[in-house]
């Protein structure tokens, strides 16, 4: 694999420009949009992202040309196609195609899922793990199977992070929510039963953040955020476990800005210890959204000759990532896994 | 004798009965996790009662507890390994008496369909639920349209005699089978 790309990811709060190459992110540089109260607006983000587009652009760029990489290295450009915010994504997609028009290079269009599962692989030692994908807005259990990754459990609302932030606000806790009722828990005495919803392999989180609310009346908010932890981290880690026994395979990876919270963590390394699978958090930066992702994935993509024509660079913010075909791994890649054990 | 050893419970025969027991996860809480095996127990229960009573072959219950279902052990065939056309379509005819009965079996495969004396009998109902709406009775026969190709080389002449039975007695079955056309397009993995 070789070749430098310069991807931009912007598909909800966080406007990020990054560059890297198969060893290593070059320069990433971010702004961060911050709703003055509430949650986000989707289209004040979209502002956000078209002001400061050049900014982070820009940046990025003599970042990179600090440590000698100049902008006639870059190979192609990367953005984040979906799933997001409508104006968001459109926004971003504009910059992206903007750059490839202007330094002539090729555009690549990348999941914004799949991008945070191969960035994991990337800064973790997992090879072929089953990913436990929650965000604001996504709660995915992802992993490969014949050519392309596989949602075996997803929500069928919200995603956790906006779950916790839908309770935090009604709870009078400002934004995000998550790392609040994190902080909050650590003081309970006691467990209040709250809604345990998994259908199947599905997940759902709205009934639960609603309930959450409401035991707010009768009960501390100390006892309220440690009983809406549990059970929520119970469901997703539940259903990581039954992905786990159904593909046979012996990896965990965590993704996703939720995946910064410790209680969840500690619950996923002890059902991978309790399965005799291994456990992998990349660090920080790479948990959230960030810029180095869409890079690193539009590498991959470009190296394997997925890229896009102007024309068809369309955003779709209902982009699933079980649509993508993966290129960038070898055919036989799980056959290969099998052998290695 | 230990059978299966599953995400979520074990089943051994033991003096000729089934005993499934829903394993105790110490990540969980331990008040959530008797919870959620108590609750899953029972409605498994049921659930396989209900189906009985709908005209679906299931095993007879014993005895159950907090998180143990003591059940009739089946002494038959998976009909995974002795699949053919004319069992398809008597498969058909017991998933539209199921799905009939408001009931969804979740997780519908050739394993767990057992043959005991040319009789056909549905085995674990671990992931089912009360449901009548066309996109989960969709899902439930996707599901087992999968397994079909997944194990068995005459996938589309299993296929075919599956609808033929399925339709023989359901009323809504093409509304059913239009959705799971749908549903295979989706290529969600379910």
């Amino acid at each position: 694999m070789k070749g430098t790309v310069l991807g931009i990811e912007g598909t909800a709060w966080n406007l990020s420009a990054a560059i890297v190459n198969e060893q290593d992110v070059i320069a990433e540089v971010s702004d961060m949009y911050r709703p003055p109260t509430g949650g986000i607006h989707p289209r004040e983000a979209a502002q956000h992202h078209a002001k400061y587009a050049s900014y982070v652009v820009k940046g990025v760029l003599e970042e990179a040309k600090k440590k000698g990489v100049d902008a006639s290295k870059i190979d192609a450009i990367s953005f984040s196609q979906g799933p997001g915010l409508g104006a968001c994504l459109r926004t971003v997609a504009t910059a992206a195609r903007m750059l490839a028009i202007t330094l002539d290079v090729p555009l690549v269009g990348v999941n914004h899922c799949l991008a945070h599962v191969e960035v994991g692989r990337w800064k973790t030692p997992a090879t072929d793990p089953v990913t436990l994908y929650v965000s604001g807005a996504n709660s995915q259990v992802l992993a490969y199977r014949m050519g392309r990754y596989r949602v075996f459990g997803e929500t069928l609302d919200i995603g956790l992070g906006n779950a916790f932030d839908k309770f935090a606000r009604n709870a009078g806790l400002g934004h995000p929510g998550g790392p609040q009722i994190e902080q909050f828990a650590k003081g309970a005495s006691k467990y209040i039963p709250l809604p345990y919803v998994v259908k199947g392999m599905d997940l759902s989180f709205s009934g639960l953040s609603t309930a959450a609310t409401e035991a707010l009346k009768n009960n501390s908010m100390k006892d309220v955020c440690y009983s809406y932890q549990e059970t929520a981290f119970a469901m997703v880690v539940e259903v990581t476990e039954r992905a786990l026994a159904h593909t046979g395979k012996n990896e965990v990876l965590l993704a996703g800005g939720v995946g910064a919270n410790m209680r969840l963590r500690e619950m996923l390394d002890i059902m991978c210890t309790e399965r005799g699978a291994s456990f992998y958090v990349p660090e920080k930066r790479f948990m959230g959204d960030n810029g180095a992702m869409i890079a690193y994935l539009g590498l991959l993509m470009y190296d394997s000759g997925n890229i896009l024509d102007i024309e068809n660079s369309h955003v779709n913010p209902n982009f699933r990532p079980d649509d993508v075909d993966v290129t960038w791994l070898p055919k036989d890649f799980e056959e290969r896994r099998e052998t290695c054990i | 004798m230990y059978l299966t050893s599953g995400a979520e419970a074990t089943v051994k025969v033991e003096k000729g009965i089934i005993i499934k027991e829903r394993v105790p996860k110490s990540y969980r809480l331990k008040e959530l996790d008797e919870r959620i095996r108590k609750e899953r127990t029972k409605a498994e229960a049921r659930l396989l009662s209900e189906a009985r009573r709908a005209g679906v072959p299931t095993p007879i219950i014993y005895d159950i507890d907090n998180s143990t279902i003591k059940m009739q052990y089946l002494d038959g065939t998976a009909l995974r390994s002795v699949i053919d056309e004319k069992l398809s379509e008597q498969i058909g005819i017991l998933v539209a008496e199921l799905h009939m009965a408001g009931i969804i079996h979740g997780d519908l495969t050739t394993s767990n369909l057992i043959l005991v004396n040319y009789r056909i009998y549905m085995i674990d109902f671990g992931l089912s639920f009360f449901d009548s709406c066309t996109e989960a009775r969709g899902v439930d026969v996707h599901v087992l349209f999968q397994t079909f190709e997944s194990t068995h080389d005459n996938h589309e002449k299993l296929i075919e005699a599956f609808c033929r039975g399925y339709r023989q007695e359901f009323r809504q079955a093409d509304e059913v089978l239009e959705r799971v056309k749908e549903i295979e397009k989706r290529g969600r993995y379910a």
